[in-house]
C-alpha cells in the first residue's frame, strides 16, 4: 500500500529537510568517553548517523570511536560545525551540558540523561529560552529520522522508514508503537522521544506541530501519560491544524492518583491531568483516540485507509 | 521523599526560616523531659502533642487503640504529657490522608503552645511552594484562610488564593515578597517579618531541592511573629546525590516494605489492589500494559519498571516482588527488547522461574524485539508453564483468558 494520503503533493516538491535529524546532522556525543556514550555512540555510527566527534572535560586531543575529543562544546563546533548535539552526561551535570550545548550555538540538543533534578531544569530551559536552539528531552531515547539518522538510544531496527511520524514521552512504548505501525503495514519517518520529566524542552505540542509541517510524513501517533497538560495543549492545537491524522494514547489510565510512576513527571496531581481527562479532550479535538496500547498501529493503517478512500 | 515536620522544621531553621519550636521523642521519658525544657523556654504550661506520620488530617485523626485520643493534642501538665504520649506512641493513628489502616506512630513532637495572647490578633494564613510545570516556573500559592484544607478553599472561594511566579534564574525579589505580606494584611512588625519569613521560605525551598514545600498554618502571633506551625516537606528525590545529609533523613518505615525491597534491586514498583501482576521495561509501557490488563478484564496488581537491563537477577527480583502479594492470580511479563536481547530476556526467566520453583499461577511471557522468535522458541521448549506471546494484542488475549480461568 502506497501511503501517500497528506494531499499535500504541492509542497512536497521544495525540499525541506526531514524532522530535527537527518543524514546531513553533524552530531556531536556530550559525555563521548563513558560507558553510555561509547555504547550509544557505537550503535548510532552503525546505523549511519554523522558522528563528528564528542566532548568530554580534560580528555580533549584524544580521539574515541576514530573520532576526535574535545574539551569544550564551542571547541567542538568550531572543529566539526556540528549541528546536532547528544547527552550523556551523568545527572548532576547534565543541566550545565545542556547550557553549554545551547551557549555553542548547537541547533538540535537531545538529552538522554534520568535523573536530573527539577530545579536544574527550571534554569537551564531559562537559560536557553529565546536562544537559537531546540531542546528535545530530558529523560527521552532521543529522535531518529528512519533510515537517515539514530541519535539516540533507540533500537534502529523497529523504525522501518515509511511516512508515519511518532511523538512520545516514553522509551519502549515508543518502540512499540513503531513496531506495530511497521507491522500494520506502514513505516516511520521521523520518532520524536520528548521524555517524561516535569519540565522538558520540547512539548507534545511543538513535537506534533513539527510532523504536521514536514512533508516527510503522512501520519502522527501521539502517545501521553498521566500528569501536566502537554497533550490537551497539542489537542486545543491540533483542533484547528489538523491537516493529517492523528492516533492518540495516554499511559496510565489506570494509575492512581499522587503516586509517581516511573517517570518523574509520571503523577496525577488532579482532575485534568488524568487518562481520562486527556483523552476526553483528544477525542474531542479529533484525535483517533485508542484504548488499548495493542491497537495503536492497526488504528493508524484503518484511519489512512480511510482517508484514502474519501479521498478518491 | 516526603520528611516528618519535625525534620521539616530543623530543615527550615537553617534557613532562618521561624518556627514553633519543639522536641521529637519516641518514649514517655523522653516527652516528659522534653515538656520540662518546653517549659523552662516558655515560661508557660502549655504545650501541644502533635503525632510525626508521614500524612496529614493528624488533628482531626483519631488513634484506633484509643479512640477518644486525636493525633495532635494541647497538654497543661506532666501528667497530661504522660497520658498523651501513652495514647499516641506504638498506636496507629487514621486519618483522612491514610486511609483505613492508618500509620503506626513512633515519634511524638512535643512542641511550644503559640496560641497565647498578646496585644494584637491571632492569624492563620496558608503558604506553599511548588513546581507551576506549565510555566516551567516555581509558584508560591498563599492565601488569608490558613489552617483548613487548602483544597476546600480552592474550590469554595477560588478567589482567596493568591500565586507569585518567581522568575526560574532569580530569587524571590523584595517587591513579591511585599506584595505577599500586604495580600496578607499585614503592616508594623508583623508585615516586616512576613517579608523576612517568605524570602527565606524560597530561599530554604531552592536550596533544599524541595518538590513542595507547604506551612499551614503559616502563624501570626499575638506578639506579630510571624512562624511555622506546621510544615509538610517533600524533597526532589533526583536531588538527594547532592543532599546526602537530607537523605539519611528518609523513614522507610512509613513506606509500603515491599516498595523499599524493590528500590534495593533499582526495580521501580508500586502495590495496587488489582490480580495480575505485572513486570514491564520502561516506565511508560509499564503503565500501558496495566491499562492493557484492565481492557482484558484483570485489574493491575502493580506497576513495575524493570529497567533497561532486563536479565535474570532484575527478573528473579521482580517475581518475587509480585508473588509476595497474595492477590496475584497471574503475571504478565511485558518485555520489548531494543538494545537488551529477547532470547536473553527468556533466559533469565526461566532461569529464575526454575530457581523459585513451585510457581502455581499463569505466567504470561511476551517478548518483543530482538530475537523475540528465538525467546518464544527458548520459552516453549523450557518445559515450563509459561505462556509465550510476541504482539502485544496475543498477550491481551492470554491475560483474558487467564483472569477468566479464575
Amino acid at each position: 500500500m502506497e501511503a501517500h494520503v497528506s494531499g499535500y503533493s504541492d509542497q512536497s516538491t521544495y525540499y525541506i529537510m526531514a524532522v530535527l535529524v537527518n543524514k546531513n546532522s553533524k552530531v556531536i556525543v556530550q559525555g563521548f568517553t563513558g560507558t553510555e556514550g561509547t555504547f550509544h555512540a557505537s550503535q548510532m555510527i552503525e546505523y549511519g548517523t554523522n558522528v563528528v566527534g564528542g566532548v568530554t572535560p580534560a580528555k580533549g586531543g584524544t580521539k574515541h570511536l576514530d573520532r576526535p575529543v574535545f574539551n569544550t562544546v564551542q571547541d567542538a563546533v568550531t572543529a566539526t560545525g556540528a549541528d546536532v548535539s547528544i547527552i550523556f552526561v551523568p545527572p548532576a551535570f547534565a543541566a550545565d551540558a545542556i547550557m553549554e550545548a545551547a551557549d555553542a550555538g548547537v541547533k538540535v540538543i537531545i538529552c538522554i540523561t534520568e535523573g536530573i533534578p527539577v530545579q536544574d531544569m527550571v534554569k537551564a530551559r531559562d537559560y536557553i529560552k529565546g536562544r537559537d536552539c531546540r531542546l528535545i528531552g530530558p529523560n527521552c531515547p532521543g529522535v531518529i529520522t528512519a533510515g537517515e539518522a539514530k541519535v539516540g538510544i533507540m533500537p534502529g531496527f523497529v523504525f522501518t522508514p515509511g511516512r508515519i511520524g511518532v511523538v512520545s514521552k516514553s522509551g519502549t512504548l515508543t518502540y512499540e508503537a513503531a513496531d506495530q505501525v511497521v507491522k500494520a503495514g506502514l513505516g516511520i519517518s521521523t520518532a520524536i522521544g520528548i521524555g517524561g520529566d516535569p519540565i522538558i524542552g520540547t512539548t507534545t505540542k511543538e513535537a506534533v506541530e513539527l510532523l504536521m509541517n514536514d512533508p516527510e510524513t503522512d501520519g502522527i501517533i501521539m502517545i501521553g501519560e498521566i500528569g501536566g497538560n502537554m497533550e490537551a495543549e497539542a489537542a486545543n492545537w491540533l483542533k484547528s491544524n489538523m491537516r493529517k491524522p492523528v492516533v492518540g494514547f495516554i499511559a496510565g489510565q489506570t494509575a492512581p492518583p499522587g503516586r509517581r510512576m516511573g517517570h518523574a513527571g509520571a503523577i496525577i496531581g488532579g482532575a485534568d491531568d488524568t487518562a481520562a481527562a486527556k483523552m476526553k479532550i483528544m477525542r474531542e479535538c479529533g484525535i483517533h483516540v485508542v484504548d488499548s496500547p495493542a491497537n495503536i498501529g492497526i488504528t493508524m493503517a484503518q484511519v489512512l485507509n480511510k482517508e484514502a478512500v474519501a479521498a478518491n | 521523599m516526603n520528611l516528618h515536620e519535625y525534620q521539616a522544621k530543623e530543615l527550615l531553621k537553617r534557613y532562618n526560616v521561624p518556627t514553633q519550636e519543639g522536641i521529637a521523642v519516641d518514649n514517655i521519658d523522653g516527652a516528659l523531659n522534653a515538656y520540662k525544657q518546653i517549659s523552662v523556654d516558655t515560661g508557660s504550661k502549655f504545650a501541644v502533642v502533635k503525632a510525626q506520620i508521614h500524612a496529614g488530617g493528624r488533628g482531626k485523626g483519631r488513634m484506633k487503640e484509643v479512640p477518644d485520643q486525636s493525633g495532635v493534642s494541647v497538654v497543661k501538665s506532666a501528667d497530661d504529657v504522660e497520658r498523651v504520649a501513652k495514647n499516641i506512641l506504638g498506636n496507629t493513628l487514621v486519618t483522612i490522608q491514610t486511609g483505613e489502616a492508618g500509620k503506626k506512630v513512633s515519634k511524638i513532637l512535643i512542641a511550644q503552645d503559640m496560641y497565647y495572647d498578646g496585644p494584637s490578633e491571632r492569624k492563620e494564613f496558608y503558604i506553599s511552594i511548588l513546581l507551576d510545570r506549565a510555566k516551567k516556573q516555581n509558584v508560591i500559592m498563599y492565601s488569608t484562610e490558613g489552617g483548613m484544607d487548602i483544597e476546600e478553599v480552592a474550590h469554595n472561594t477560588p478567589e482567596k488564593i493568591y500565586r507569585e511566579w518567581v522568575h526560574p534564574n532569580m530569587p524571590l525579589q523584595p517587591f513579591q515578597a511585599r506584595k505577599i505580606a500586604f495580600n496578607f494584611g499585614l503592616s508594623g512588625d508583623a508585615f516586616k517579618n512576613m517579608v523576612k519569613f517568605v524570602t527565606n521560605l524560597y530561599n530554604a525551598y531552592v536550596g533544599l531541592d524541595c518538590s513542595m514545600l507547604e506551612i499551614n498554618p503559616l502563624f501570626k502571633s499575638a506578639d506579630d511573629k510571624i512562624l511555622a506551625v506546621d510544615c509538610k516537606m517533600n524533597l526532589d528525590d533526583n536531588a538527594l546525590m547532592r543532599h546526602h545529609d537530607l537523605a539519611d533523613m528518609r523513614d522507610k518505615s512509613e513506606e509500603d516494605p515491599t516498595e523499599v525491597e524493590a528500590g534495593e534491586f533499582n526495580l521501580n514498583y508500586v502495590k495496587l489492589d488489582g490480580n495480575v501482576g505485572c513486570m514491564v521495561n520502561g516506565a511508560g509501557l509499564a503503565m500501558a500494559t496495566m491499562d492493557m490488563i484492565k481492557l482484558a478484564g484483570g485489574e493491575p496488581a502493580n506497576f513495575l519498571d524493570v529497567g533497561g537491563t532486563a536479565n535474570a537477577q532484575t527478573v528473579e527480583a521482580g517475581f518475587r516482588i509480585i508473588l509476595k502479594d497474595p492477590n496475584v492470580k497471574a503475571i504478565l511479563i511485558n518485555i520489548f527488547g531494543g538494545i537488551v536481547r529477547c532470547d536473553r530476556v527468556a533466559a533469565g526467566v526461566i532461569e529464575a522461574y526454575n530457581k523459585l520453583g513451585n510457581i502455581n499461577i499463569p505466567i504470561i511471557v511476551r517478548l518483543q524485539g530482538t530475537n523475540a522468535e528465538q525467546a518464544k522458541e527458548l520459552i516453549v521448549n523450557s518445559g515450563l508453564k509459561v505462556q509465550s506471546a510476541i504482539l502485544l494484542s496475543e498477550a491481551a488475549a492470554l491475560v483474558q483468558k487467564a483472569v477468566s480461568a479464575n
